[in-house]
């Protein structure tokens, strides 16, 4: 629409990007807390926030180095965490792809779940806007969810350090993980994978070097595909 | 505790290749299609990483010295089956921590 102002529809996606500050506070606070108590500093947990950008990533890689696994296996795990941001810029693509490499690399770095989720529904929704009135949109969206990010891990790494050891902190990763992975299972397909990576990491913990999780993982990566495959033909057979 | 060196590499690392992974199609690849088998496993990475990372924590937790432990267990089936059925990740954290802590202090 002509009415439309670049100043609006970055307010439409600050709108919209607003209620995920109410999840981004507390994430991005436990984040600080469980840093610190692996003993990072303020400093480095904040450029840790502010460098990769990712929540689930981040508590993968603090969470093995605690561990002392191998510098290797934390990024080769906290990678494939993150790969479903390869599968977010591919998807990008077609909205953005004719946008200035500069703001293309700027989008990449703040494509995150959220700023992804409330970007795509609104780009298919208004197919008339112009690839700069969607990264006007896309920035607005970002704005409410990446700097609080870096802001409340700040904040949490300060009263991370207040926290007293009675507190059981050894179990915030677990149920931080535990509570993502929840939502995570949409599909037949989400559940096997899920529970043949489960299954995987325990029958493979013996394996020096954290290597279980890997094998965890690529397991878990063909299960997935292949009930996938399995469950679409057979809702292929049954439409025909 | 950590080493100062390892964290920065893995720091800086990670968020170049977190970039890397952003940038990959907007930036580089353009219009060309993937591959459907890539694609397909490439939607499983995270479910099949991130369970496989929680269950030796949750099985043979660090804090007991990888004893097995209540509060712990019932905290952790409370979590999954609150974000399994409310699909929201605050409420599930929030339910799970209330059962540690509840299972801690009725057990402890």
């Amino acid at each position: 629409m002509a009415t439309e102002t670049t100043k609006s529809i970055f307010w439409q996606g600050a709108r919209d990007g607003a209620p995920f500050i109410l999840v981004m506070i507390p994430f991005s606070t436990l984040f600080g807390v469980v840093a610190t108590e692996a003993g990072l500093n303020v400093y480095e947990t904040v450029a840790f926030s502010f460098l990769v950008i990712a929540g689930a990533a981040q508590f993968t890689a603090v969470e093995l180095m605690r561990n002392d696994a191998p510098t290797i296996i934390v990024l080769i795990s906290a990678l494939a965490v993150n790969l479903r941001m390869a599968m977010y810029s591919a998807s990008l693509v077609p909205y953005l792809g004719k946008a200035k490499v500069w703001q293309r690399a700027l989008a990449a770095y703040f494509t995150v779940d959220q700023t992804y989720a409330c970007s795509i529904i609104k780009f298919d929704e208004r197919r008339d806007w112009t690839v700069g009135q969607r990264l006007t949109y896309f920035f607005g969206v970002a704005a409410p969810i990446c700097p609080p990010w870096y802001f409340f891990t700040g904040v949490g790494a300060m009263i991370g350090t207040a926290i007293p050891d009675g507190l059981a902190l050894d179990f915030a990763i677990p149920i931080t993980f535990l509570a993502l992975i929840g939502p995570m299972m949409r599909t037949r397909a989400h559940v096997a994978a899920g529970f043949v990576s489960v299954t995987a990491a325990l029958v493979f913990a013996f394996l020096p070097f954290n290597l279980g999780l890997l094998v965890a993982g690529v397991l878990g990566m063909m299960t997935g595909a292949q009930v996938e495959l399995i469950d679409s033909r057979r809702a292929d057979r049954s439409s025909s | 505790m950590i080493d100062t060196g390892e964290l920065w590499l893995v720091m800086v690392v990670l968020g170049l290749g977190s970039f890397g992974l952003r940038f990959v199609f907007t930036g580089l690849i353009g219009d060309r299609p993937l591959p459907a088998w890539v694609l397909r496993h490439l939607r499983y990475t995270a479910v099949a990483v991130l369970p496989g990372l929680v269950a030796p924590l949750v099985v043979w937790p660090e804090a007991t010295g990888g004893s097995l432990d209540a509060p712990r267990m019932a905290a952790a089936v409370v979590t999954i089956t609150a974000g399994l059925l409310s699909r929201n990740v605050l409420l599930a954290i929030f339910l799970g921590v209330s059962t540690l802590y509840g299972g801690l202090y009725l057990l402890g």
